[in-house]
């Protein structure tokens, strides 16, 4: 039995089987990239002062990793298009990423790396 | 320098419409997460463990290696300079910015195999205590990723030159850049963890 599925698109042919692209990518300007860049450096430049300033501790642990994060998810966001790209492909490297550092945190609590 | 903004579609037809090289590449990025996430777990696990040195803050020059995070940042700004370059067709344009994003790289590892001398020098071996074996593992597996992006960056610059590329140029260089991009964020990763967070003193 020939269904509506089976039958072949008059105009498209087989075309109109094959899923359509995701969407379009956006792809993000020279001049976008530069700013993106440019909060970049401000950001490690950030970093390494903090490295020598009298902050110490906790606190700075909490202020180095949050400013690494930021680096990390715009460098993944922008330079790797991951915010412009289909979210398929975010959830995937997240599965890796979360995973990877849900996996190592429970390592370093068995080993009681904070307890020392 | 161009200032357009491209709306692309790499077309693939698959049951999921994404191209499966980049589902793949997007998964193989994942799989480094893990492999990066143990060396770094290993490194933080023996910080401070040694019994004795040199330890980081004897050989450490946050100075010279924020120069390399530097250059290595600017690398990636390079690099999506060389994938614009190839979305716009303009491929002297993108073979010089790859041929710039491979120096970029090459003067990054460079550095750290200056580094890695002086610390040698200075009596750290990947042998001498826990930190140095967990220090040379880390950073040099980084290194060896860096070399590996240097080859795919130059090997797209010699096949765009031999005109032996698809004419979807755009696409192997996005997928270069993906993982150059990679290497990259784990820099930024172990640049925090292994340089700036001060070892607990014993």
């Amino acid at each position: 039995m020939t269904t509506e599925h089976d039958t072949p698109d008059p105009v498209n042919g087989d075309a109109a089987h094959a899923p359509a692209p995701a969407h379009a990518e956006y792809h993000p300007s020279s001049r976008e990239y530069i700013r993106v860049a440019l909060i970049l450096v401000v950001l490690t430049c950030l970093e390494v002062w903090l490295s020598y300033s009298s902050i110490s501790g906790t606190k700075l642990i909490a202020m180095l990793l949050t400013l690494t994060l930021t680096k990390f998810l715009m460098v993944v966001g922008y330079f790797m298009h991951l915010k412009f790209d289909s979210g398929r492909f975010s959830r995937l490297f997240a599965l890796g990423a979360i995973g990877a550092f849900t996996l190592y945190v429970v390592v370093l609590l068995m080993f009681g790396v904070w307890g020392k | 320098m161009a200032d357009i903004t491209h709306d692309v579609v790499h077309e693939e037809h698959t049951s999921t419409g994404l191209s499966s090289t980049k589902l793949a590449m997007w998964l193989f990025l994942a799989s480094e997460c893990m492999l990066f996430g143990g060396l770094i777990t290993a490194y933080i696990l023996y910080r401070g463990a040694s019994l004795k040195g040199p330890y980081p803050q004897d050989v450490f020059d946050i100075g010279y290696t924020s120069v390399s995070s530097f250059i290595l940042l600017a690398s990636s700004l390079t690099m999506v300079f060389a994938h614009n370059a190839a979305l716009d067709k303009d491929f002297a344009r993108m073979r010089l910015w790859l041929t710039g994003t491979a120096m970029l790289g090459l003067t990054f590892v460079g550095g750290q195999v200056f580094e890695f001398t002086t610390f040698y020098h200075e009596g750290l071996s990947i042998s001498t205590n826990l930190f140095g074996t967990t220090f040379y593992v880390l950073t040099g597996f980084h290194g060896v990723h860096v070399t590996v992006g240097i080859l795919m960056l130059l090997i797209l610059v010699v096949m765009s030159w031999r005109g032996s590329l698809s004419e979807d140029t755009a696409f192997p260089v996005e997928m270069v850049g993906l993982y150059w991009h990679f290497v990259d964020i784990v820099w930024i990763v172990i640049f925090t963890l292994v340089y700036l967070i001060p070892t607990p003193q014993k």
